[in-house]
């Protein structure tokens, strides 16, 4: 099945907080205490960067006590700005999914604490947050027709009939499944639910909508599809997106920032292009992308620059990450994207030599995978190049023969270590 | 497949076309039933025959019935003849007696369902390596004899016992509370004894719960009390139906609890058929009390389940 643009039936300016702008600019959300919350409640939205929709704040959890006690997340602080697509990304198991539940309310924090819009949040229950969720299993309710369940959240919050009803049509076209409000949930497809969940997550206008790897369960195109749609609605609904998911790819595609994390903390946050071509750590740059590891001394620093000397006497340009000043002498690990390396002849100029051992063609681009003679990358690894394909379908070399590598300028990053 | 061959095999006309074949077997297929039709019929339909024509035959003097129609029996469930003058008038007694089995059996049921919902909510949310040792505690009141557990409760209820003893030590009550040979007594006794009948199945039920659905309540806006009742109890509905059949239907027929806990006096309907075949010596009264109370547990099995549906279509 193919769908077109899930926003093309429905208008979506009532999603868009009234009055947003009206709001003065004097209204501060610097004011944590319980009489300025209760007289400000969910004050309309200011649409200023400085503004946070959530902000957590050394937020730990830790599950079991004693000698089992898991450590899920580990003195987390983290601030999403209003009407930003942020992106929690990372392994299994790397506290992205209770990081969210937090924000949810379905676990509460060990230590630390959750504001939402200033007020903190760590003491409600899920019910009296105005935040919701659509859940990487959907969980739609299957007593309920598709109207029903989108439904349900606005009735849970006392909404006059007529009101519920028309929000329910509205949120029905907004996701196309005005033709199957009927259906029971058991009735229609992976990506009809997921929609379902989308419109039932959105209906009662959340301050901040969590999704916990949604589109885990769809097939390549449909996610594919559902990714811009997701960043549109984001865009046009004018709500905060917090997104979990292990896809590297999705959160590259989506995201306005990305939260990389490890073992219950946040290793780097940042665009997407920032995590992608200056990961800081070793661990942000294998996670994303492929990458090369190179050996290298310090030569020179330059501010957030430094010159390296690659194991093959070469001399590179690199930038350094936020935070870390080597001196010179100092022995680093760079990384460079492959597609950023070309291969040039051995006889010629390059910066690193070795043999090539594999060729791979896989369609757009082929692979070249080069074994460095001098051991210029880290544990000796396979260098790989990354050359987009042309029509004439010549290859750089042959296979067991000696190739050099040339590296692009600019496009060296050191790792913190 | 190898009996219905052999089946084939024994055919007085062998089948010519593979279509008469398939018919055949078809056809004989329901003799592969018969052992358990004659179970069924042994152990279900035959007594239930013979009860039913006892209801029409006359009492014999002594027990037991004389082989004449009559539906004398039938008269007396609701009516009384009275020894002098032979007229009819409404049999209060008995009319009480229905009265208190449905009231009692259906107090029983709400209590066991109180008690019971809870109690299977709190182990299908245990973690699953002790769920096995809940269920089995649950479980162990079954080990027991029905009159032993029912004389433990009259041990506990009774003027000198466990309850009337600390409220008389505490100093609560001077006089001791009457609480056996009562009505609460007899509920009290039902709902201890078929408890578990709630519980296993409500159980069985919200073990297939998911409790993610659980949270997507709480996430969209829905208090505990409203996730109770919009979305857990929906989704456990069969097993509450379930256990409230399996509780309703043995109350209403109970025979030792109310002998026991209600003493002569607060009889129910067990005991009135019980009466009929023994002392009374009212064979057709006896079976047609019988067959009044399989009437009415049908009668409210067919209500209930009438309910219960139409809630359901309510849902869409």
């Amino acid at each position: 099945m193919h769908l077109g643009p899930i926003s093309a039936a429905g208008n979506i300016s009532w999603l868009i907080p009234m009055g947003s702008a009206s709001v003065p600019s004097n209204l501060k959300r610097s004011d944590t205490g319980p009489g300025a919350a209760k007289t400000k409640k969910w004050a309309g939205a200011l649409n200023r960067d400085d503004n946070f929709a959530i902000e957590i704040r050394n937020a730990t959890k830790v599950f079991g006590a004693g000698e089992g006690a898991v450590v899920a997340v580990k003195d987390v602080s983290l601030s999403i700005r209003e009407n930003e697509f942020l992106t929690l990304l990372g392994p299994s198991g790397c506290g992205k999914t209770t990081l969210l539940r937090m924000i949810a309310g379905f676990d509460h924090p060990t230590k630390g604490e959750i504001l939402l819009e200033g007020r903190d949040i760590s003491g409600l229950p899920p019910y009296q947050r105005p935040v919701n969720t659509v859940f990487q299993s959907y969980a739609l309710f299957p007593h309920m027709t598709v109207a029903q369940n989108i439904g349900f959240g606005l009735e849970m919050q006392d909404k006059p009939a007529k009101e519920v009803k028309e929000t329910v049509e509205r949120m029905l076209a907004l996701v196309r499944m005005s033709e199957l409000k009927d259906r029971r949930t058991d009735q229609i497809s992976g990506g009809q639910q997921q929609r379902v969940a989308l419109a039932r997550a959105l209906a009662p206008h959340p301050k901040v909508l969590l999704l916990d790897e949604p589109l885990s369960a769809l097939d390549y195109k449909l996610r594919k599809e559902m990714q811009i749609e997701l960043k549109r609605l984001q865009h046009e609904t004018g709500i905060t997106f917090v997104f979990v998911t292990h896809d590297q790819e999705e959160a590259l595609t989506m995201s306005d920032r990305i939260a990389v994390m490890q073992l219950g903390e946040v290793l780097q946050l940042g665009s997407p292009r920032d995590i992608y071509d200056h990961p800081a750590e070793r661990f942000v740059a294998d996670f994303i992308g492929d990458t090369n590891f190179l050996n290298a001394n310090v030569v020179a620093v330059d501010g957030r620059s430094a010159q390296l000397r690659l194991a093959s006497g070469r001399e590179i340009a690199a930038d350094l990450p936020e935070g870390f000043a080597p001196v010179a002498g100092d022995r680093v690990t760079a990384v460079v994207r492959p597609e950023h390396a070309s291969l040039a002849s051995a006889s010629g100029d390059y910066d690193l030599l070795g043999t090539l051992t594999n060729i791979v063609y896989v369609g757009t681009d082929t692979h070249y995978y080069v074994a460095p003679e001098n051991g210029e990358t880290a544990n000796g690894e396979t260098f790989v190049a990354r050359l987009q394909n042309t029509r004439d379908g010549t290859q750089a070399g042959q296979v067991g023969e000696p190739i050099g590598v040339c590296l692009q300028q600019n496009s060296i990053q050191v790792l913190r270590d | 497949m190898a009996v219905q061959t052999s089946f084939n095999k024994d055919a007085a006309d062998p089948p010519t076309t593979p279509q008469s074949q398939q018919a055949n077997r078809v056809k004989r297929s329901w003799l592969l039933s018969t052992p358990a039709l004659v179970v069924l019929f042994i152990g279900a339909s035959g007594p239930l025959l013979i009860v039913l024509l006892y209801s029409f035959l006359q009492a014999g003097d002594y027990g037991g019935v004389e082989w004449a129609w009559s539906i004398d029996g039938w008269v007396k469930v609701f009516l009384s003849r009275d020894i002098f003058d032979d007229t009819l008038s409404i049999a209060d007694a008995h009319v009480t007696i229905l009265w208190r089995s449905m009231r009692l059996s259906f107090l029983t049921t709400m209590i066991a369902l109180l008690l019971g919902f809870p109690t299977a909510y709190f182990i299908a949310t245990r973690p699953m390596r002790t769920r096995s040792l809940w269920l089995f505690l649950i479980t162990i009141p079954f080990w027991t004899n029905l009159l032993i557990r029912t004389f433990a409760i009259l041990e506990v209820i009774r003027n000198q016992g466990v309850i009337n003893s600390f409220l008389m030590g505490m100093g609560f009550t001077e006089e001791p509370i009457q609480m056996l040979y009562t009505d609460f007594a007899i509920m009290v006794g039902m709902a201890y004894v078929y408890l578990p009948l709630m519980v296993l199945p409500i159980y069985a039920s919200m073990e297939k719960l998911d409790f993610r659905l659980v949270e997507a309540g709480y996430d969209l806006y829905a208090t505990r009390f409203r996730v109770l009742r919009k979305i857990i109890f929906p989704l456990v509905k069969p097993g509450v139906v379930a256990g409230s059949i399996l509780v309703f239907i043995p109350s209403l027929g109970a025979y030792v609890t109310p002998r026991v806990l209600g003493g002569g006096k607060h009889m129910m309907l067990g005991n009135l058929i019980e009466l009929q075949f023994g002392q009374g010596r009212n064979w057709p009264l006896g079976a047609a009390l019988s067959i009044t109370l399989l009437a009415l547990v049908m009668a409210a099995l067919i209500v209930y389940v009438g309910t219960v549906q139409k809630q359901d279509r309510g849902h869409g």
